[in-house]
């Protein structure tokens, strides 16, 4: 059995699972300390559910935590960022573009040095140990803790990275923390260093929270190992998540896509989360999520993290409908729709009470939208269901039938059938979707590089790149018999010699703890 | 193009994200992402203040006019970024070689990242920019400027890279510096500083496509007020261009292959709204080069076919093309002097390999 916990800003979720099946959920509400709100989930699923603690194989944790303390810039440790790549890209510095407040919140000090590689593997310059020696001087003097270190194109030789952080460990000793760009993000050095520097200043954070996280779970007797969800759907170990806080950031709408696809027994599948304002569309491929192509922003901060791929739209329960301009959303009532919806006893017109005078859901008094002029609510209708079909037709990247599951208040706009699409498939248990994603016990292994392909070579480089992926996932732990490629994709890159090409490929397997038990 | 509506008389801090943004549309699907070269203009904008603007027609005859240009791998240019001195050491090693010294900066290519580059630069040596570009749009190839058809050389040029590296090519033709300069580009890591086609104040006045720069802000604002005003950005972009949308479709299909350094390909689109029931085949190579509907040719290079996200007008790149996106088509003119016989033996839908006449932007 394992536990999934979803701590999320509002709820902490807990659930009880064998298999795909849900034994017991429950819910809490979140405290800001984190581990109070888990302490009492796990009492409530024991007391819903008497478990013995030793039959539990593993807890897995999914929790907005560090992307909060990011966004409201708290506890977070003074950081430094040290580029190698001199004499090039001297014209924008680490940190350019942050906003001064969260520069500010990190106490951010920015360092260049020599180093970095070429796209075809050339060195730019030979790393220059003395110089990295006077940085680190400079860094213990003025009381940096944490460290992020970003060369140029490590994405294709990592070494000066890796010999740098050699060089600050022996310096700087080992309570400072150092980051490395090329284990968090892809090629484009401003943003992969950007995801770097917000890791680094989320260190502390990080093994101060993985400790209190142990050790809350530990208390109920549970000695099973703990992991934490990742962006991508798939999970960290708690050794992981102490050095890659950001790998977090995104677990949050990736687990509901998640939950909802175990739900609905769905691997690919369109995820429709309709709430009070806005819609989410997020598409899930092999059971994961699809990710972002695209720069992230978190906090101001443009990223490339892997991120889900989420389209949202403003249409929601409490969109108003404007009758005369023939217009749904995107203001919404919000909050407030249980007192300004009409169903309510409201004056306002929203897409609730459109959904309640055609009978599709029951929400406060159907009499007082009874006198609706049917035209209109047929319009209503059929411009919510337009929009949302737009919405996943644009999310699909293959001409293969795409099922679509509606989770959230707001589904209740939705007919039971989208035109092109299908059927619309809505879940029980959506409450706990979260937990419930959490609980899945995957790992994953990525590659992400340029090659240069010769002539009749293409099949042999994308098989050397699909194995070393499916290596990182063995060595994240996932049990070698049942890996799999889930993400495949070739980019050929313009004015490069040697028909260059971008290839990402990821693969994904069960834990290996999973596959013995 | 568009010579009734304002011209900027400077670029200041608030310009650069609506340039940034224009010059994407003028990339006409490729060119660049023109992030980082915003990044660098606003901070040297911070730094040295607006950078002036003066249209082509008002450089002094005898100007010493420079251009600055990236020339490489937009996705190498977003990973190693330039040196500080990599733009002022290109036109400071050509000035030196010519012996005579700046006085104005301009643009090669309005389209795409090199559209922000000048902008940096002129900050950076206090040099009023021209606006104008020699391209109005973007374009794969350095000899493919209007400047070509006045007879300018495109040499000597000077070619810089990020480790202090400095060459000047003196070349028999305009293909030829376009062929060492890709020689050189490469061995300097893909991304390289150019300047090129020195020329005076009445040669840019003669060759220039005017206003260019001061177009990109307009688009930018253009997109950026339509979507505030909940008001169709596609449409605006088309009516600032003096084009118009041509279709309305979603991408069904993409078929990708590099050849020779140009990432060719087609999407094919299936119409939306207006445009049910038809197909649309779009063929590019870095750039959009031909766009059929139904088999018919509707638009072909040097017209410029641009891509545009459907709801939010912002500008799709053909490395960014996907299964699913939903695409307007805008087409619109290009400089007329890319449609005369010798334009087009440099641009036109036969040097990309398309057995194609010419088809204009309003023909069908």
């Amino acid at each position: 059995m394992r536990i999934g916990i979803d701590v999320g800003g509002t709820n902490t979720d807990a659930v009880l699972m064998d298999g795909t099946r849900v034994v017991a959920a429950v819910k809490q509400p979140t405290n800001p300390e984190v581990t109070p709100g888990i302490v009492a989930a796990l009492g409530d699923l024991q007391a819903s559910h008497p478990f013995d603690p030793a039959a539990v194989s593993g807890v897995m944790i999914g929790t907005t935590h560090f992307i909060n303390a990011l966004i409201e810039a708290r506890r977070l440790a003074p950081t430094a960022a040290l580029r190698l790549g001199l004499p090039a890209t001297a014209a924008l510095p680490p940190m350019i573009g942050w906003p001064a407040r969260v520069v500010e919140a990190i106490r951010g000090r920015v360092y260049l040095a020599h180093g970095g590689h070429e796209f075809d593997g050339r060195q730019i310059a030979p790393l220059d140990p003395d110089e990295i020696k006077r940085h680190a001087a400079d860094m213990a003097a003025h009381g940096v803790r944490s460290v992020a270190i970003s060369s140029v194109f490590s994405p294709i030789d990592a070494s000066f990275e890796t010999e740098a952080a050699q060089i600050l460990a022996q310096e700087l000793g080992p309570d400072t923390a150092i980051s490395l760009s090329h284990e968090i993000g892809r090629i484009s050095l401003l943003e992969r260093e950007n995801a770097t520097i917000v890791n680094a200043a989320l260190r502390e954070l990080a093994a101060q929270i993985t400790d209190a996280l142990i050790s809350s779970i530990r208390l109920h007797g549970i000695l099973a190992p703990v992991y934490l969800s990742q962006n991508d759907g798939t999970l960290m170990d708690v050794d992981y998540a102490r050095r890659y806080p950001v790998a977090t950031f995104a677990s949050g709408p990736t687990n509901s896509m998640r939950g909802a696809a175990v739900l609905s027994g769905l691997e690919a599948c369109a995820v429709v989360d309709i709430g009070g304002t806005t819609t989410d569309v997020g598409v899930l491929q092999g059971g994961f999520p699809r990710e972002a192509t695209g720069e992230v922003a978190v906090a101001g901060v443009r990223t490339n993290f892997r991120m889900p791929d989420v389209l949202s739209i403003g249409l929601g329960g409490g969109s108003l409908i404007d009758p005369t301009a023939r217009r749904v959303g995107p203001t919404s009532v919000g909050f407030a729709l249980t007192e300004q919806a009409l169903v309510f006893g409201g004056d306002t017109l929203t897409a609730t009470d459109i959904a309640v005078a055609a009978g599709y859901a029951e929400v406060g008094d159907p009499a007082l939208v009874a006198g609706l002029d049917r035209g209109l609510v047929d319009w209503a209708l059929r411009a919510v269901a337009e929009r949302v079909a737009e919405t996943v037709e644009r999310m699909r990247t293959t001409a293969d039938p795409l099922p679509v599951v509606a989770v959230g208040g707001g589904s209740i706009l939705l007919p039971d059938v989208l035109e092109g699409l299908g059927q619309v498939r809505r879940p029980d248990h959506f409450e706990v979707a979260n937990a419930i994603g959490a609980a899945i016990a995957q790992v994953s292994g990525e590659v992400d590089r340029i090659h240069t392909i010769a002539d009749g070579d293409r099949l042999k480089v994308v098989e050397a790149a699909k194995a070393e992926a499916i290596e990182r996932a063995v060595a994240a732990g996932a049990d070698p018999a049942g890996v799999q490629v889930v993400d495949f994709d070739e980019v050929p890159i313009p004015y490069l010699p040697g028909n260059a090409t971008r290839i990402r490929v990821k693969a994904v397997g069960d834990l290996a703890m999973e596959a013995r038990s | 193009m568009n010579q009734t509506q304002t011209n900027l008389s400077a670029i200041a801090r608030d310009d650069v994200a609506d340039l940034a943004r224009g010059a994407a549309i003028l990339g006409t699907g490729g060119g660049g992402d023109p992030h980082i070269g915003a990044l660098m203009a606003l901070e040297a904008i911070e730094r040295h203040g607006p950078v002036q603007l003066v249209a082509p027609a008002d450089v002094p005859a005898q100007a010493a006019v420079f251009s600055i240009a990236m020339m490489g791998a937009p996705t190498v240019m977003v990973e190693k970024l330039p040196a500080v001195d990599q733009f002022t050491n290109a036109v400071e090693a050509l000035a030196t070689y010519l012996g005579r010294q700046p006085t104005h900066i301009v643009c090669m290519e309005a389209g795409g990242v090199n559209s922000t580059i000048p902008v940096v630069t002129a900050a950076r040596m206090g040099l009023p920019l021209i606006d104008g570009d020699f391209m109005g749009r973007a374009f794969p190839e350095l000899q493919m400027v209007t400047a070509s058809l006045y007879g300018i050389a495109a040499s000597p040029m000077s070619i810089t890279d990020d480790k202090g590296n400095a060459g000047i090519f003196t070349t028999v033709s305009n293909l030829w510096t376009e062929r060492l300069a890709r020689a050189a580009t490469v061995e300097m890591g893909a991304s390289a500083i150019v300047s090129l086609y020195p020329m005076t104040g009445a040669q840019a006045a003669q060759s220039a496509v005017a206003g260019t720069l001061s177009l990109c802000v307009r688009l930018g604002r253009a997109v950026r007020q339509a979507r505030a005003d909940l008001a169709d950005p596609v449409a605006q972009v088309a009516r600032e261009l003096g084009g118009r949308v041509v279709y309305q479709g979603k991408v069904v299909d993409i078929v990708r292959r590099t050849t020779a350094g140009f990432a060719r390909g087609e999407a094919t689109f299936q119409g939306v709204g207006p445009d049910l029931g038809t197909v649309v085949e779009m063929s590019f190579q870095n750039e959009n080069i031909v766009v059929v509907r139904d088999g018919q040719v509707v638009a072909t290079a040097p017209d410029l076919i641009i891509g545009l996200e459907a709801d939010t007008g912002e500008p799709i790149t053909t490395e960014g093309l996907r299964f699913g996106h939903r695409l307007a088509l805008v087409v619109a003119p290009c400089d007329e002097r890319w449609q005369t016989p010798a334009g087009l033996d440099l641009v036109g839908p036969r040097y990309f390999g398309y057995d194609i006449d010419p088809v204009r932007w309003n023909t069908h």
